[in-house]
This record gives structure tokens, sequence and C-alpha cells, in this order.
């Protein structure tokens, strides 16, 4: 058995768990999730409501004019299968009223625009339904830093796993940001899913170097590509830096945990 | 004579002393009403695990009034109860104690722990410097904690003091989901399994259950005879309460007919291992 095989059923139990439990310690009981039509986010949304039930799980559904509309189409597809309300915000009108001042805007300025623009709908309904925004980012773009920063990475908690009933059109469909008309995530990194997840997987969780890996057969650029991208957007996945002046900081000597009194 | 003890298999709110002292007064009541010999509770029953900078905070004194509260309900009913303990000079110790007839009877201090991959104790937390086994009403006990039965020293030197009981209190996360369990639950059945039947005494482990920043504990509390045979088990994940009947004469006829204990030859393992240590040490 790999170790990118996982007990399945055990894995759901764990995020269904996980979702009702961190949320139900803050007080939510519902949850609102950005639904792209993609895996990631559907993978998501099946999770919260097998843990909070239909009623509780609103899907946001927010194209661009230039989106893809069958990533509408899979989005509600997934909604309703799932019996879940969703909501759709064009966000066209802010996005286009923004880069009229900006018109020059590189085509992954204006991806990074839509990905931010996303989030602050997400947590304005977070408040307006008083439910807690559910992640949508998978481990293999959180470590390649495939992801736009205080974008699509916004949550508060972050469930993913692959299986669980999810519409074969969606898990069959090829990855994608639907940033720009034609964008795949493995056109655009220039390699695929599982060919990353070999190497993420040697090289995190079995704690292997680059070079070991290497002797085993695997591509030396396309190693250390992924090496550098790791080491690259490390940024990312760390809260804003603090300089260091008192006494007592947050984060580097003032050490609790987020489910601190819960 | 045969006596029931009951695992007390819980999710404690993190850092929040005065509510999971309730609930433990709570099942401590409930365990002495349904005429249960002993309760068991999870490692930091009473703080939850990442305490992190809050460890003082949740630290208890020895003559604390809420180890005072716990002692005072344990009066007929004997209980194990997790807690960070501030020793006089200050120090603060992974502890877990052993309640009975109205007073605090026994503690031991955690002596391995973990500071590597997600583990940080040693920052918090002082060492424990001993392993002892201790007489109880309910005969001799040896209490371990979590990460001192990944040395198979501490269940030895437990064993070898007189313990026919070891009771393992944990907060064992949950990692690698495998085959309908955990890496880290197939591990510890593995170990307490065969520290059962090396060192011939019953196996009562408690370990947690719930979610703290996102780290899951499994649970799987269990009971394992001197033969190895698992006499009850929790489920994964649940907050539940599980029970089992022991006999410790059960110890002896294991230990009658498989006298491992009896054969060990101290002499040569003390001897060998302060070579081993003295080898190391030697400039």
């Amino acid at each position: 058995m790999s170790g990118l095989d996982l007990d399945c059923a055990l894995v759901e139990r764990t995020l269904t768990g996980f979702v009702r439990e961190e949320l139900g310690k803050f007080g939510f009981t519902r949850a609102v999730i950005g639904l792209s039509g993609g895996i990631d986010s559907t993978v998501s949304v099946f999770v919260a409501t097998r843990a909070l039930g239909a009623g509780n799980v609103t899907g946001l559904i927010m194209p661009y004019r230039t989106s893809n509309p069958e990533s509408r189409a899979d989005a509600e597809l997934a909604a309703a299968e799932l019996g879940i309300e969703t909501l759709v915000v064009d966000i066209s009108p802010m996005l286009d009223a923004y880069f009229e001042q900006f018109p020059d805007a590189s085509k992954e300025r204006r991806g990074n625009k839509m990905a931010r623009e996303r989030m602050t709908i997400l947590y304005d309904h977070s408040m307006a339904l008083q439910a807690m925004v559910v992640g949508t980012s998978n481990k293999t773009e959180i470590l390649l830093g495939y992801t736009t920063l205080w974008g699509d990475m916004a949550s508060a908690v972050n469930p993913i796993a692959r299986h669980l009933g999810v519409p074969t059109r969606v898990v069959g469909k090829a990855p994608s940001a639907d940033l720009w008309t034609g964008q795949t995530d493995e056109g655009e990194l220039g390699f695929t899913y599982d060919d990353a997840d070999r190497v993420l997987y040697e090289l995190i969780d079995r704690r292997r170097d680059c070079e070991s890996i290497i002797a085993d057969g695997l591509d030396p650029d396309f190693v250390h590509r992924i090496y550098r991208m790791i080491r690259d957007s490390q940024y990312k996945r760390r809260m804003p830096l603090i300089a260091k002046l008192s006494h007592r900081s947050v984060d580097r000597d003032f050490r609790y945990s987020r489910d601190w009194g819960r | 004579m045969p006596f029931t003890v009951r695992l007390a298999q819980i999710s404690p709110v993190l850092g929040d002393v005065p509510a999971n002292l309730d609930r433990h007064l709570e099942l401590i009541g409930r365990a002495q009403a349904d005429g249960v010999d002993l309760i068991v509770f999870p490692e930091m029953s009473l703080c939850g695990y990442h305490v992190r900078d809050l460890a003082s905070e949740v630290a208890l004194r020895r003559d604390s009034s809420e180890l005072g509260a716990i002692a005072a309900a344990a009066d007929g009913v004997s209980a194990v109860v997790g807690f960070v303990e501030e020793l006089p000079g200050y120090e603060l110790c992974v502890a877990a104690g052993y309640f009975e007839a109205g007073g605090l009877r026994h503690v031991h201090h955690k002596v391995y722990l973990p500071t590597y991959g997600m583990f940080d104790e040693q920052r918090y937390f002082a060492n424990g410097s001993r392993i002892r086994a201790f007489e109880s009403r309910l005969g001799p006990i040896g209490l371990l904690i979590c990460e001192d039965v990944w040395h198979p020293s501490a269940p030895m030197i437990a064993a070898h003091d007189g313990a026919h009981v070891l009771v393992v209190i944990a907060n064992s996360p949950a990692r690698g989901p495998r085959e309908g369990s955990w890496d880290t639950e197939q591990a510890y059945a593995g170990m307490l399994r065969t520290y059962a039947e090396l060192f011939g005494c019953f196996v009562v482990f408690v370990n947690r259950v719930g979610y703290e920043d996102g780290v899951h504990f499994w649970g799987g509390s269990r009971v394992i005879s001197p033969d190895g045979d698992v006499l009850t088990e929790a489920p994964l994940t649940e907050e539940v309460c599980v029970e089992a009947a022991l006999d410790l004469e059960h110890v002896r006829r294991a230990r009658i007919a498989t006298p491992l204990l009896a054969d060990e030859n101290l002499d040569l393992t003390i001897r060998e291992l302060t070579r081993i240590r003295d080898e190391r040490t030697r400039p």
C-alpha cells in the first residue's frame, strides 16, 4: 500500500468531526463555502454538509463574466445533489469597476483580485449568515504556494480529501483556478499534480532530501523545482512577520492555541 | 477480589480547569453510584493538551482546592486524573494522580516529554525523575503517561517495582489513516499488548478524544489482560465510558505459567546499561 493511499471512510469520519467540533467550539452550526465547481470546493462542501446537515450549509457561486459556464453548472450540480442552498454573486461589476482604473493590469493581477474579491464576499456572508468560512485549499497547492495569499487560502477551517461520492464529472475534469479562459492548473504549472504529489510525499511526509529522491530515478530538475517552489512560498504559510521589540511578541513568545478556552 | 475499572474517554476543554473539574466530579460521582472501583481519565484531563503558554495558568499545586475536590469525591471509588502540577520549586510537570479514600495517594510525573515533530512539551514542562509502583486498596499499580510507554524501560521498571496493573493515560494524536485505523493506534496496540504479556500485568490505557486546533485524538482506550487479551476496548473518536473487571489472580497465574519477570537478570541488565552509559559519557 502506497503512503498516498488513505482509509477513506476513516478520513471522512475524522474530517466531518473536525468541521463539526471546530465550528461548534466557536458557537457556529452553519458554514459558508465558495463553490467553483472544481474538485476541492466540491469535496469541502461534501464534508461540511455531512458534518452539519444540508440545511446548515450555503454555497456561494461567484462567477466572473469570463468564467467557464461549466464551472457554475458543476457547482450547481454538486449543490443540488447535496440539497444545499446556493447564492450566485456575480463579481464582474466590482472587478470591472476596479480595473477601469488599471486597464493594463496583467491577467495574473486580475486573477489575484478575483480570488480576493471572492474572499471578501465569503467573509461578508460569514457575518450575514452567522456561518464560518470553510476553506477549499489542498495540501499540494498549499505546499507549492499555488494559491492567492489572503484570497483562496483564506478560511476559518480547512478540511480536504478526495473520495466522498463527489460527482464523477467533477472528479474527472482538469483542475482549474478558472481565472482566465482555458486556464488549467497543470497547464500553468507545467506538471501534473500526480507527479508533484510523488515528490512532495517523499520530501515532506517521508522527510527525504532531494538527492536521495533523485537517486530513486526522478528527474533532478523537476525535484529541485518542486523544492524551490516550497521554499519560495513559505511566506504564504505564515502569519505576517512582526519586528521583535518588546519582551513578548505575538506568535514568537506569546504562544496560545486557537482553541484556547474551548 | 475482582474490581471494576471504568475508562473515561473524554474530550476536555482546553485551558478551562473549572469546567473540566465539574465534569470530573460528575463522572466520579456517577462511577461511585454505579459501584465502579476505579475510574481513569486521560492525560491532562483537567486542562486539555495544547496548553502552551497557559501551562502556568492551568497548573495546580498539591494543596490546591481543585485537587482537594477530586480527593474528596474519590471516596469509595478510586480515580486516576491527569493535570499539570506546579512543584514547590515552580517547575511545571505533566502529572497523573491516583486518588483513593479521600486523599491523593500517588503522583507520577511524565518522564519522557516528546519535543520533536508535532510535539513541544519540553518547552513548557520539566521531566519527571522517578518511576515507582505503589500499593493501593485495589492492588499494586504503576502509573505512566503517554510518551513514557514509547520507552520500554519505563513499564519494565514499574513491573519490577511490583506493579500488577499498569495504568497508562495518554493524549495520542491520530496520524496515518490506514485500513480502519491509525498508524498511531496500531503502534500503541502492539506496544501495550507486548507489555501486558512480557511483564505479566494488566494494562489499563485511557486516551482522550476530540480535536484541538485541528489535531484529532483517536481514543481507543482499552484494558489488556496479562495474557494479551483485550478485555474491553472503547471505539475510536467517540466520547464514551467503557468498563472491565480485573481479577489480579490472573496476574499470579500468568506469572507462574510464564515467569519472565522472575527470570529477568537484573544484575546483568544493570551492569550492561551502566557500562553503556559510562562508555558514552567517557571523555
